[in-house]
């Protein structure tokens, strides 16, 4: 907003938009739920090639133990998240859609689920490269919803320098309060996890982004700071897309990742605070990445909350649990902006999982679904946080005008933030438009 | 856990403003209200008459065309009735019915059903239809009445009622029966420019003079823009730099030489300027999308309207301005793309 920028002279990102942001859940302490009887574990809960596994059907695994290993270094190995024993490696849906290949876990139901397989390490003592060794045998990936492997976004190319780690606080997506309550509940995890990171990238100051509604975690974490600590933390702006990468950076730095680059083209790796308090708790120890909080939420859901559950666990189970009513009704895995929508209720939670949505029909939409005419009222222009021209692009996709698209109005830019298919006055599905172009297009190149 | 539950499937976002188009439209129509109404009282039954006249066959073409192409009904989106409002509001009131009621056909055919319907139309369906009978009648559309004449609510002005196909009757005798005062029959524009006379500012800012049925009180027009300006309905930027256009090219030529040019505040009170500028210009199917376009074609409008009235042969140039602006308003989109975050430029 011109305005608040002008006002407070902060240098933030331009356009984006204020959705209700629901946020009624971050006053829910993390609490654990308890174990499903099956897990299901897909192979490619990263992005990446998928891992392969270690274990066949009817072996027996103890709860952390390696059950598949990374398929190279674009890859990331996977742990038992309970004890039991495998019950196959099959097919199942997963939150990417389509069916893969995932390891079944029965869970002993007599278990008292401690973690069983550690290998506890100094710290202090570790090379960077040792660090980063580390973190991909712990199997992370950033939590935030990308999956992204945390060791190789951590491992920064050699032609590119690197000065400020930016730690991702922002949790914009309405709902989502996972990572606020991690940052209030585990701060010194945090804290520990960004010491990690700027070591293993070789970064001398750290930034912490958070959105100007979760104050008490802002003001939680500087209570945890000494004078003179290289990591800051920083106020940003309520405002959707702020978590996005290149959003983030533009507030918290005032610099633009260029077009088709990374955030390495500025000097910045970024990651998510999830995603750092676990590699915080996680590396001393040695451990695998086996659980994660969720927020789950919505108006369909009886007992709203935070919950720590096992990878695996299927979203029936979390259901039975929370309770949850409504006709019509829609599953949405993360948040409303960006996450998908699921089909079948065996969906697993994944490491990429930060939220568990039920939206019944009346808050899907209040109004019906008619998809009018572009109006040209340049709503989704000022929306569009890169700014690009979605009004142009949407009617150059109904015209099957792709490439024009990707070589004149830089379809490649979007990152299918929503923004523009939010405020849309014709409810025309912008996005889905763009996201058909850009897949039509990566087919012809390919 | 329920048996019952339908599990829906859609792609993200889930959340939606909630602002749809109908909503958009409704709140327009509710803007033009108030204008309409004041219209009504000041010129009475043949200005309610031409404002119904009009709007009906405006909605009657709008879903003759829908059947036609075998669409279901578009009046729902309240674009047709905007498209009537506006039109009778441009029209003179006493405006014979039958040829209100071919500018709005004209309109909704050429401006709008030919292009494929809303938001597909490059220029506003309204001032086409005002273009139109502006050609084919050219007497009828410059016959003005005057404002607050007696019996207004109990008589037609005698224009009104000419039956289909004829051209309507002189009015002067008529005129010098219902008022008092002295009427030349000519609008602040016309006075203006060919008699040298300006009227009084504050009139024209309340509407007590004649002129279109609609386009008489500046206030009334204001504060409806302003309303749906509030609401994020309408991009002030476009009725703001549209009147600043043509008050600074009015300023200009009222330096050169102040008695044969009128002020600047005139200009932006006479005439049509203002709910050109408020309710047409800042029509969003035909203006630009882009922020640096919508200022170039803002003050193009406003430019182009002085011009036009000071040099053309016509009293008034915000209908013909406007509907360039429209025309020029693709171009401009294509020139004026916005610089994409992270995109280096040349010189940049
Ligand atoms: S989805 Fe793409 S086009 Fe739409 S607002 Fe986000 S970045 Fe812009
Ligand atoms: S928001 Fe929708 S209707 Fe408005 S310009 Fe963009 S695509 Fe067109």
């Amino acid at each position: 907003m011109g305005l608040f920028n002008l006002l407070f002279g902060q240098k933030g990102f331009t356009h984006g938009i204020h959705p209700p942001y629901h946020k009624d859940t971050a006053d829910k302490p993390i609490r654990r739920l308890p174990f499903p009887p099956q897990l299901v574990l897909p192979l490619d809960q990263h992005i990446g090639k998928p891992a392969i596994p270690l274990v066949v059907k009817g072996q027996e695994v103890v709860r952390g133990e390696p059950i598949a290993k990374a398929d190279g270094n674009f890859s990331v190995p996977l742990h038992a998240p309970a004890t039991g024993r495998v019950a196959g490696i099959e097919l199942m849906p997963t939150p990417k859609g389509p069916k893969t290949s995932a390891i079944l876990i029965d869970v002993y139901e007599g278990s008292t689920q401690e973690v069983l397989w550690e290998q506890p390490r100094d710290m202090s003592e570790l090379s960077p490269q040792e660090i980063i060794q580390a973190i991909q045998d712990s199997g992370m990936v950033g939590l935030g919803g990308a999956a992204f492997p945390s060791h190789m976004k951590l491992a920064i190319p050699d032609d590119k320098q690197v000065d400020t780690l930016i730690v991702n606080g922002c949790e914009c997506e309405p709902y989502l309060t996972c990572d606020h309550r991690i940052m209030l509940e585990h701060p010194k995890a945090l804290l520990r996890g960004i010491r990690y990171a700027m070591r293993a990238t070789g970064t001398e100051k750290a930034i912490i982004g958070i959105e100007d509604n979760k104050m008490d975690a802002v003001e939680l974490l500087k209570g945890h700071l000494s004078k003179g600590s290289p990591v800051e933390v920083k106020a940003v702006e309520t405002k959707y897309p702020q978590g996005s990468e290149k959003m983030l950076i533009k507030s918290a730095l005032d610099r633009e990742v260029p077009t088709g680059g990374l955030p390495a083209d500025v000097g910045v790796v970024v990651n998510n605070v999830g995603t750092l308090a676990g590699l915080g708790d996680l590396l001393p120890k040695g451990r695998g990445l086996i659980e994660r909080v969720i927020t789950v939420a919505g108006p369909g859901i009886a007992k709203p909350g935070n919950y720590l559950v096992p990878l695996g666990t299927p979203i029936r189970h979390i259901l039975d649990h929370v309770g949850y009513e409504g006709a019509r009704t829609e599953f949405i895995l993360g948040g409303p902006m960006m996450g998908p929508a699921v089909s079948a209720l065996d969906t697993p939670i994944t490491k990429g999982t930060s939220g568990l949505l039920v939206l019944n029909e009346p808050s899907i939409e209040e109004e019906s679904h008619k998809i009018w005419p572009c109006i040209r009222c340049a709503r989704c222009v000022s929306a569009c946080p890169m700014h690009l021209n979605p009004s142009m692009l949407g009617q150059l996709a109904a015209k099957r005008k792709y490439e024009e698209m990707a070589e004149d109005y830089h379809l490649t830019d979007c990152f299918e933030c929503g923004c523009c298919s939010y405020v849309c006055p014709s409810n025309i599905p912008l996005v889905q438009y763009f996201r058909i172009a850009k897949a039509i297009n990566r087919e012809q190149a390919a | 856990m329920s048996k019952k539950t339908t599990i829906e499937l859609r792609t993200s976002p889930h959340a939606h403003a909630g602002e749809d188009v109908v909503v958009i439209m409704r709140n327009v129509v509710y803007a033009l209200l108030p204008i309409c109404a004041f219209t009504v009282w000041q010129f009475g039954i043949s200005a309610l008459a031409l404002l119904v006249v009009v709007t009906l066959t405006c909605l009657l073409s709008e879903r003759l065309f829908n059947a036609l192409s075998g669409k279901s009904s578009s009046l729902g989106d309240w674009s047709a009735t905007i498209t009537g409002l506006l039109l009778a509001m441009t029209l003179p009131p006493g405006f014979p019915l039958w040829m209100g009621a071919v500018a709005a056909f004209v309109g909704v055919a050429l401006g709008k059903a030919m292009f494929g319907g809303l938001g597909m139309n490059a220029m506003n369906p309204a001032l086409i239809g005002r273009a139109f009978v502006q050609a084919a009648f050219p007497v009828a559309i410059t016959t003005w009445t005057p404002a607050f004449f007696d019996g207004r609510f109990s008589q037609f002005i005698p224009t009104t009622l000419t039956p289909p196909f004829l051209q309507p009757p002189g009015i002067t005798d008529w005129v010098s029966e219902v008022t008092v005062d002295a009427f030349s029959g000519a609008t602040p524009l016309a006075l203006q420019k060919f008699e040298g006379v300006v009227t009084d500012h504050m009139d024209m800012l309340l509407g007590t003079t004649a002129g279109s049925a609609g386009e008489t009180s500046a206030l009334l027009i204001l504060a409806g823009g302003l309303y749906l300006a509030a609401r994020r309905m309408l991009d002030w930027r476009i009725p703001v730099l549209v009147l600043v256009g043509a008050a600074v090219t009015a300023g200009i030529f009222y330096m050169i030489d102040p008695v044969k040019y009128p002020d600047p505040l005139f200009v932006v009170l006479s005439g049509g300027l203002m709910l050109g500028a408020w309710f047409m210009a800042s029509d969003m199917v035909g203006s630009p999308v882009t922020p640096l376009g919508v200022v170039i074609y803002a003050l193009m409008i406003g430019v182009i309207t002085v011009i036009i009235r000071l040099f053309g042969g016509l009293t008034e140039g915000v209908m013909y301005a406007i509907l360039l602006g429209n025309a020029a308003t693709p171009l401009i989109d294509q020139i004026t793309q916005p610089r994409v975050f992270g995109e280096q430029r040349a010189g940049k």
